[in-house]
């Protein structure tokens, strides 16, 4: 049996209007525990919301996510997130929003601050612990929220396009970083992106989904090794690529009539 | 701020004023000169009983506010999350909004009698509202996925209220607040006037009332000076309580 089962989800968005937004559409997905799966698809294709119905935070119209057996019905400690806008306590330092689940677990004091300098090291802000978030750049808050969410220990991994603000370079070091982390911490992880070497880069599996309504359109197993250059990741980007393309295209086409509309 | 830049424009009109006074523009009992106003306050200052009156005034001003604090604070989150809370209360709000709560000074006297209790409540009635509304506005423009984030770090129920939504809704409710501080003396004041055994607005009303008109402005710049300062002092603290914010 699969860790986390997702069996013919969907989510509808303004269900009683006129037009009703479909977000996710009969989604089946098993995810097996301890593997790392990243999800790609067109902007508006509903990848968030699946990662957001895992988490809990909003429920399914239909269907059923299960979690080792049991079904989603709200958030908690053993699935952690890592949002796109960070979604850090401003009004906390960096080592108060790193304690912050540890404190609402009741650790003492103490191993609070022992286990929290050891993520905050990990993520090289050593020396920024008692900065605030509006003090730091995206990178740097992107990696308190990573160390956030590793800090609780959660079996479950869920990353709502994290590195998605930040620059080119940035994005680089952190995507190295996390698949380290990852392969090191024996965790389950769900990654959504939209950008297509990301998800080859990060996952051991990549599924890619289609323009709204929402729909898995195909799953690949990646088979590069840790050490693979990047090159070799651009060539299994292409592949996936060739697949997305007419997803994006089906994602702009209000763009493409705009640019009808100005020629005309 | 530049405290020559800021204290200039003050300093100019008091000049003007004792120049005016002094060439016999304006009648000196109607409107006593700075001058004359410096005597009363030396007066009064020596005469004893101005810090009682402070004293008395200073309490009931603190007593209202902070009762206003803990019932607008705990109205205001409860009207945002809680369907029935709002209910109740939000006609009732909007109701008495517009309304001066000084109107109702007579009325707190009828029920709480001529001592600190209607004074108390005064200050309570005249600041709760704009704490209250704070509050509300604050707590619900609060960022989901904050909320969503303190969910899956752990923290859930009723605790989401404290942790979260009121720590994230502080700028705002500490911005009513302020407003809340600035009406407080109106409403104390105003309570004093009317009936009173002591506190600054019984000190004016009665300095008045003997004709000692120096002794009177002297009075009311004590107010402006001790609101004036607890302004200062409040953002201050405001200040140091939001220091995670960007620095405007």
């Amino acid at each position: 049996m699969a860790y986390i089962d997702i069996e013919g989800v969907s989510k509808v968005y303004q269900a009683d209007t006129p037009d009703p937004i479909i977000a996710c559409d009969r989604v089946d997905l098993a995810i097996d525990r301890n593997s790392i799966v990243t999800i790609v698809g067109p902007s508006g294709c509903g990848k968030s919301t699946l990662l957001h119905m895992i988490g809990g935070f909003i429920t399914p119209t239909a269907g059923e996510i299960r979690l080792g057996g049991e079904k989603i019905v709200e958030p908690g400690p053993d699935r952690g997130v890592v949002f796109q806008h960070f979604a850090l306590f401003p009004w906390m330092t960096v080592r108060g929003n790193v304690e912050y689940g540890l404190a609402e677990k009741k650790m003492p004091k103490a191993e609070r601050r022992e286990v929290s300098q050891h993520y905050i090291d990990m993520v090289k802000l050593t020396g920024f612990e008692e900065s605030y978030p509006n003090r730091l750049s995206g990178g740097m808050q992107q990696r308190v929220a990573l160390a956030r969410m590793l800090a609780c220990d959660p079996d479950t991994l869920l990353m709502d396009e994290p590195f998605g603000a930040l620059d080119a370079q940035t994005r680089m070091i952190m995507q190295e970083e996390l698949r380290e982390i990852c392969r090191a911490s024996k965790k389950t992880v769900l990654f959504v992106t939209h950008d297509v070497r990301e998800a080859v880069f990060l996952g051991e599996r990549v599924v890619v989904m289609s323009a709204r309504p929402g729909r898995i359109k195909t799953v690949l197993d990646i088979d590069l090794a840790d050490d693979a250059p990047r090159l070799a990741v651009d060539e299994k980007a292409d592949e996936i690529w060739d697949i997305l393309k007419d997803e994006v295209i089906k994602a702009v086409v209000p763009g493409a009539s705009y640019g009808a509309r100005a020629a005309g | 701020m530049n405290a020559v830049r800021f204290y200039t424009p003050l300093f100019l009109i008091v000049a003007f004023w004792q120049m005016a006074a002094m060439v016999g523009m304006v009648d000196a009992e109607l409107l006593p000169s700075p001058v004359a106003i410096g005597a009363g306050l030396a007066h009064l200052a020596t005469a004893g009983d101005l810090l009682l009156h402070v004293g008395v005034s200073v309490y009931r001003q603190m007593a209202g506010l902070v009762l206003a604090v803990l019932v607008g604070v705990s109205l205001g989150i409860g009207m945002a999350h809680v369907a029935w809370v709002r209910d109740v209360f939000e006609p009732i709000v909007r109701i008495t909004y517009p309304l001066p709560k000084s109107a109702l000074i007579p009325l707190l006297i009828l029920w709480f009698g001529i001592g600190h209790n209607s004074k108390i409540f005064a200050v309570f009635l005249g600041c709760l509202l704009p704490v209250v509304v704070s509050s509300f506005n604050g707590t619900r423009g609060v960022n989901t996925q904050l909320v969503w984030s303190a969910r899956s770090l752990g923290t859930r129920g009723i605790r989401l209220l404290w942790k979260i939504y009121f720590q994230a809704a502080l700028p705002e409710i500490l911005s009513g607040l302020r407003i809340a501080l600035a009406l407080s003396y109106t409403l104390l004041v105003s309570s004093e006037f009317l009936i009173a055994r002591a506190g600054l607005g019984f000190l004016i009303q009665s300095l008045g009332e003997a004709g000692d008109y120096p002794g009177m402005f002297a009075g009311i710049l004590i107010v402006a000076l001790i609101g004036f300062t607890a302004d200062r002092l409040y953002v201050k603290w405001m200040n140091w309580m939001l220091r995670w914010q960007d620095q405007t």
